[in-house]
């Protein structure tokens, strides 16, 4: 649950402007982006923890967080995995 | 070396280690605490001990969310779960946390419904779904996760959710790294400050370390470039006889934090006067509580509490482990008793937890090797 993983913004979903859908490592869930400062654009990147855009980064870092966080192994499985279980609406 | 080679930014690393070991003063020891957690994991899983100066250690932190949850609290946790139509929800991390009477696991083998969430929001959902239930979230973490369980609350409270409610277990980091020096246990020269809670809280509140305390502080990212890196501007304060915040992790902390979460936290939630952390004991204004106004989403305030407090296990020695007192494999049930998958103490059940990283990653590493042939 430590983790914050690197996610691409699909889009900001119509009636719910508090909410993104984002791809995590092919993974396609909603993500609350309520905590960010600025909304994000479609194709922006965000660093989540359990559910929400912690941050914006650049795409330079999300490659660099994933390839780190990839190298981890069963941690960052185990924290798609709890992704893949999550229905945020 | 093996990180250096297997690191892609090879040449980078090397000049560091290189630099590191030009800065240190030969004949005098530094410590340096990485108060995370997340750096802990790191620091063991590529073995960055190994490239550093003999006289340069490194001391692990309490900043392991999981790993400082009193065993008291999971047995409330499990108290309220029996309440009949509650169904509880917290993160996989908690799962395999020993109370006085098992964890988790254990009691959904008898007569509990505890499931694993994601996130805050989940529970919300599973809340939403089934009106008859009554659904507790169990909120734990640092000031990283507290802004997410504070939006959780907003939520309920904008849908008029009636059947919602948050076991509260939020903790904050600058009273435990204050009891840290104030201990008389332990000699530090400076920390690593933790990257995600610097997110939500920014790097002002380290200040007081730099100036009461007289001790560096840099707050660090997650990779080993950046840990190394980190160390590199603590030992450069040091030789340059400065003493300050830096924050080597702008690419993501803001100096002045997220306002927007630390905003969130401070409507819902409000700080306690005292609160028990596995292994350190009780520390005032260290934890979160949810305000009055939300009284009606407060689990505690709902369920009647057994609130006993749990001695740990004799065997265990979590405290001076999260103390930086003791390394993980110098308590004596380390690796035999205590495993990862029969954990006794807290520190071994998450992947943060030193004992846990320790375990997995670091067994055969040189640090032990050396470690040990000075003791
Ligand atoms: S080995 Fe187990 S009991 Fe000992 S400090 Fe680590 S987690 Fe605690």
């Amino acid at each position: 649950m430590c983790l914050a993983i690197p996610g691409e913004v699909l889009a900001i979903l119509p009636d719910r402007p508090d909410l993104a859908k984002v791809e995590v490592s092919g993974v396609r869930r909603n993500i609350n982006i309520g905590l960010l400062e600025e909304p994000p654009e479609p194709g922006q990147w965000i660093l989540i923890h359990v559910g929400f855009a912690l941050s914006t980064i650049d795409e330079e870092e999300a490659r660099a967080v994933l390839e780190f966080l990839e190298g981890l192994g069963q941690t960052y499985t185990d924290e798609i995995d709890a992704l893949q279980d999550s229905r945020i609406e | 070396m093996r990180f250096v080679d297997e690191y892609r930014d090879a040449d980078k690393a090397r000049a560091l280690a290189a630099e590191i070991a030009a800065l240190c003063e030969p004949g005098r020891q530094y410590k340096f605490m990485e108060v995370c957690g997340g750096h802990t994991h790191t620091i063991y899983k590529h073995g960055i001990e190994d490239y550093l100066p003999e006289n340069v250690s490194l001391v692990h932190g309490p900043g392991c969310p999981v790993c400082v949850i009193p065993m008291g609290r999971v047995d409330d946790a499990i108290h309220i779960a029996r309440q009949p139509g509650v169904l509880m929800t917290s993160f996989g991390d908690m799962m395999r946390v020993p109370g006085g009477n098992g964890n988790f696991f254990d009691s959904n083998a008898e007569d509990t419904n505890i499931r694993m969430v994601y996130s805050p929001l989940d529970s919300l959902k599973l809340a939403r779904q089934d009106p008859d239930r009554h659904v507790v979230f169990m909120a734990i973490g640092f000031e990283t996760t507290a802004p997410s369980t504070a939006m959780t609350l907003l939520r309920a409270e904008q849908e008029g959710l009636e059947n919602f409610s948050v076991f509260g277990n939020h903790v904050t980091i600058i009273p435990a790294i204050k009891a840290i020096l104030d201990s008389p246990d332990l000699r530090l020269d400076g920390f690593l400050g933790p990257g995600h809670v610097s997110t939500v809280i920014g790097c002002r509140p380290y200040e007081f370390i730099a100036e009461d305390y007289g001790k560096p502080v840099v707050v660090s990212g997650f990779e080993p470039l950046d840990i190394m890196q980190s160390i590199y501007l603590l030992l450069k304060q040091l030789a340059e006889g400065r003493c300050e915040v830096e924050n080597q992790y702008k690419r993501v902390v803001p100096w002045q934090g997220n306002t927007t979460a630390l905003e969130a936290i401070a409507r819902t939630m409000e700080l306690r006067p005292y609160f028990e952390w596995r292994g350190l004991g009780f520390i005032s204004h260290s934890a979160l509580r949810l305000r009055d106004a939300y009284a009606r989403f407060d689990a505690e305030r709902r369920f009647e509490l057994p609130g006993v407090r749990v001695a740990d296990p004799k065997a265990c020695q979590c405290g001076e482990v999260l103390k930086g007192v003791l390394k993980p494999w110098e308590c004596k049930v380390f690796g035999t008793a205590c495993t990862p998958e029969t954990p006794i103490g807290t520190c071994m059940v998450s992947p943060e937890g030193a004992c846990a990283a320790y375990y997995n990653f670091g067994r055969f590493s040189r640090a032990r090797v050396k470690e040990a042939s000075r003791t």
